[in-house]
């Protein structure tokens, strides 16, 4: 996707869809004015100004995503265990109601903002930025945003994030990558959570799960882990240790990068075959008051 | 159901761009909508009436079109139509590929009445 206003025009599609952005005149009289813009330029012009800020602070953001009850929660609370004496962490967690996802993680003794959403199936920019507004991003090295649990509509929302991290656990099917593309497509680390099932469960198989994911073109990393016994646990934590440190690294050159589907689109961007993007430009220094709860 | 949301920014941007070209009407709002783009042009479509009611484009026409799926192969370079859940090469068959269309989600053309 283009940085700069969000579209989806790449040199395939260019010339299929090609405005002049110039006022015309129809036969019937009206005026009319091509446009092309993505119809969530709003809420991508406030996930890169969420960006700004997890990047002005080195902070690395990753967006959570699965169905309900696939052991989101259950993993930051064991990733929070092996990581908290090493690096600051925070979460911001959706969920259409409650506090009870926030209340387990500050148990742990880490931050957590809560979204209640109330009947929206999906957190958006705008939502992530008000909680960004309780929180410190200064001392922080990551953010996780513990999404609404749902496969379809938090797909199509970009948070400001840095990764996609889709979550399917053992007790779903093997075929979900297939069921929801738009999501396992834009996923950059698929993990099959409660794998400490797989030895009662005989009709999930993680080979499949992967060939899925593979038909959607995506060459992201697959780990089985288990929050419950700890097996594959180290894997999950090592990739994190390892982005935190690149992300650091790249901000240090200069390098700023989006999730993962939309640096393709970008790559694709006619006149642009670097996969580093530019940075976006617009005033963001205002002065939020940014208050630790 | 996120169409609801996306169909509220979709009339946001059409009604700052009828104040902008003093419109007292939207006649036809143009979308490319890919299949891809994990937006339902249907529930968008019903979704519309709501959203638009006591806006300028009160009275509009949503026209929603799509364009297949292609994909450019980074194996063979070929390029091939693909299907929503099976982004492979039709070629080569390999799956190193890069979507070139299907993911569209746009508002492409904005027809409205000038009185002036």
């Amino acid at each position: 996707m283009c940085d700069t206003c969000g579209c989806n025009i790449t040199p395939g599609n260019k010339h299929l869809i090609q405005a002049n952005g110039k006022l015309a005149t129809t036969e019937s009289g009206a005026a009319a004015v091509d446009v092309l813009t993505s119809l969530l330029s709003e809420n991508d012009h406030q996930a890169m100004h969420n960006r700004d800020h997890f990047d002005k602070h080195q902070v690395l953001a990753l967006n959570l995503m699965s169905s309900p009850g696939s052991g989101k929660t259950a993993l930051l609370e064991s990733t929070i265990d092996a990581l908290k004496d090493e690096f600051n962490i925070a979460v911001i967690e959706g969920d259409l109601e409650t506090e009870n996802d926030a209340e387990r993680i500050r148990a742990k003794g880490v931050t957590a903002i809560q979204i209640t959403t109330g009947s929206a199936c999906h957190l958006d920019a705008h939502m992530v930025h008000d909680a960004l507004h309780h929180l410190n991003l200064a001392p922080l090295d990551i953010v996780f945003i513990e999404n609404v649990g749902n496969l379809v509509c938090p797909a199509s929302f970009d948070l400001g994030h840095h990764y996609n991290i889709t979550l399917l656990s053992v007790t779903e099917g093997d075929d979900k990558p297939a069921k929801y593309p738009v999501m396992f497509r834009a996923t950059d680390l698929m993990l099959l959570s409660k794998s400490d099932l797989l030895a009662v469960l005989d009709d999930f198989d993680p080979a499949k799960a992967e060939h899925y994911l593979r038909q959607l073109a995506n060459a992201a990393p697959v780990i089985p882990l288990s929050a419950k016994t700890g097996d594959g646990l180290a894997l999950w934590i090592d990739w994190l240790r390892k982005q935190i440190k690149q992300h650091k690294h790249r901000l240090a050159s200069g390098e700023r990068i989006t999730p993962d589907i939309q640096s393709d689109g970008q790559h694709y961007h006619s006149g642009n075959h670097d996969n580093k993007l530019t940075p976006h430009h617009h005033a963001h220094d205002h002065n939020h008051e940014h208050v630790k709860l | 159901m996120h169409e609801l949301s996306i169909c509220q920014s979709l009339l946001n941007q059409v009604s700052n761009l009828a104040a902008e070209h003093n419109a007292s009407a939207v006649e036809n709002i143009y979308l490319q909508v890919g299949p891809l783009s994990g937006v339902e042009p249907e529930l968008l479509q019903s979704v519309f009436p709501f959203a638009s009611a006591n806006t300028v484009a009160e009275q509009a026409k949503l026209i929603i079109s799509s364009m297949p799926i292609r994909v450019h192969c980074r194996t063979c370079s070929g390029e091939s139509e693909a299907t929503i859940n099976r982004l492979v090469c039709g070629l080569c068959g390999d799956w190193h590929t890069e979507l070139i269309a299907g993911d569209e989600l746009l508002l492409e053309r904005v027809e409205m009445r000038t009185d002036h």
